[in-house]
């Protein structure tokens, strides 16, 4: 069973996100989705300062095995991203929730929080695949 | 879904498993890239039971794979084996496959999985005009063990004596047949085994410290050996001379199957070759990328990848003969990035040969 922080918010696309408050949220993938992509090779990390809509394509992971789109959870502009993943990009796998981070966002006023799963939304949405 | 006899030994040791033509096979044991290093550095081992086996024998069985193979069967040695490409009467490659020869009257083929059914018929096709008999080796299994390690490794859990077993020959008794092949650009064998006797091996090289290795391993040691893959690389709509297998085809004979469509092809020009590219810059090429150079020729990726042994991007490219090899560049998404032109391979006995 993969690990699920109770403190997150999930997409169904396994985008995680924490609230790091006054609307600025951190985004990373779960340990679920890492497992599946296998040993992850290369990140190309979102645009600084771009703005995206919810369910924009903003970045690329790719595994040894295959290349995966990240989606942006929430409409919003990118304030921060990882450098250390250029590098490091195993980093995903060894701390997906952690070091392994991807993008800080700024929520768009009409950003829609109540989209996002609950950690036990997400936990059952995945069950079926472990 | 069909499973090799070593299905439960993979699940136990942690495999992650996928389809892989209808086989349930292990894609990985954990981490791709250190059963990748293992294979490299020490020592790694594969299932690939899913292969099949093939004993042709008889008055004429020299004279039929003579016939079959494009590559020249006469001259091996008894226990020696060869890598040939198989083509149909229009010069493609139907499958490529090595062959041991056991006695001047019998050989061991092993062909691919995917191909199976396809090479069955082709074979008894061809064989009907010839005094010789083919028996396929269903109640086999084999594993790969590779890695500059494997021979000491192997050596004392098996009664044969490998010391004498030169690259790219065989040895066997009643309970084993060990060809000093692979498909990694290791040194190492293949063992094919009878069933009953797989996992018995198999847990005994584990115990001797021999990392289990996925598919994914195999394919990243493949790709940087230079070696090719079936239905990537090559397949029925390309002849060998135009994807860079054009050393399996014997030049001084052309009674094979196909040798007349090659005959033609070298008349007309050859338009197409194989080339192996490194990426200049960030990310990874993956089989049917599109390539393009300053003039506007044209290729494609056949095999790419991340190279856990150099730590760049790699791919072979079926490409206008006429490309231009300092203008390559790739289309990855909606970024045009440049490509270097490498020989193959990539990756010889653990050092990489890129030139940097």
């Amino acid at each position: 069973m993969s690990y699920v922080p109770d403190n997150l918010k999930y997409t169904a696309s396994h985008e995680w996100l924490e609230d790091l408050g006054n609307g600025v949220y951190r985004v990373g993938i779960t340990e679920f989705a890492q497992e599946q992509l296998g040993d992850i090779v290369f990140v190309e990390l979102p645009e600084l300062d771009e703005s995206y809509a919810q369910e924009d394509e903003c970045g690329v992971v790719e595994s040894v095995k295959t290349a995966s789109d990240i989606y942006c959870p929430l409409v919003g502009t990118v304030t921060a991203i990882n450098d250390a993943l250029e590098d490091s990009p195993e980093l995903i796998n060894d701390s997906p929730y952690d070091d392994g981070w991807i993008f800080e966002l700024e929520l768009g006023e009409d950003a829609d929080i109540g989209s996002l799963l609950s950690a036990e939304d997400y936990r059952n949405s995945i069950a079926d695949d472990e | 879904m069909k499973k090799t006899v070593l299905n439960e030994a993979h699940r136990k040791a942690g495999a992650k498993m996928v389809d892989f033509g209808g086989w349930d096979m292990p894609i990985n044991y954990g981490s791709q890239i250190e059963e990748h290093h293992a294979v490299r550095q020490n020592v790694g081992m594969f299932d690939v039971s899913h292969m099949t086996v093939i004993d042709v024998s008889g008055r004429e069985a020299t004279d039929f794979l003579y016939k079959l193979l494009a590559n020249d069967i006469t001259k091996l040695n008894t226990n020696q084996a060869l890598y040939s490409t198989m083509l149909n009467h229009e010069g493609g490659v139907i499958d490529d496959l090595i062959t041991y020869k056991i006695s001047e009257t019998s050989y061991r083929v092993v062909v691919n999985a995917a191909t199976r059914e396809k090479d069955l018929a082709w074979f008894e096709q061809q064989i009907a005009d010839f005094d010789a008999t083919m028996a396929e080796q269903a109640d086999t299994a084999m594993i790969a063990v590779q890695g500059p390690k494997a021979i000491e490794t192997l050596q004392p859990l098996i009664a044969l004596d490998l010391s004498q077993t030169k690259r790219f020959y065989a040895t066997y008794n009643d309970d084993m047949f060990v060809g000093r092949t692979g498909y990694t650009g290791e040194d190492g064998v293949e063992i094919i085994v009878p069933s009953e006797a797989a996992e018995g091996l198999w847990n005994q090289l584990i115990e001797a410290g021999v990392q289990p290795c996925g598919l994914g391993a195999r394919d990243t040691l493949r790709l940087e050996a230079g070696m090719h893959l079936y239905g990537q690389d090559m397949d029925e709509n390309i002849t060998p001379l135009e994807c860079g297998l054009g050393w399996t085809i014997r030049k001084d004979n052309n009674s094979f199957n196909g040798a007349e469509a090659l005959e033609q092809l070298r008349e007309q020009g050859i338009s197409k070759k194989l080339i192996g590219l490194v990426l200049e810059g960030r990310g990874v090429l993956r089989h049917d990328q599109t390539l393009i150079d300053a003039d506007g020729k044209q290729g494609i990726i056949t095999s790419g990848g991340y190279s856990p042994s150099t730590e760049k991007a790699i791919a072979m490219a079926v490409v206008d003969k006429q490309m231009d090899a300092d203008s390559i560049q790739v289309q990855i998404r909606n970024k045009t990035l440049p490509c270097r032109v490498v020989k193959l391979p990539f990756v010889r006995n653990g050092k990489s040969l890129i030139e940097a």
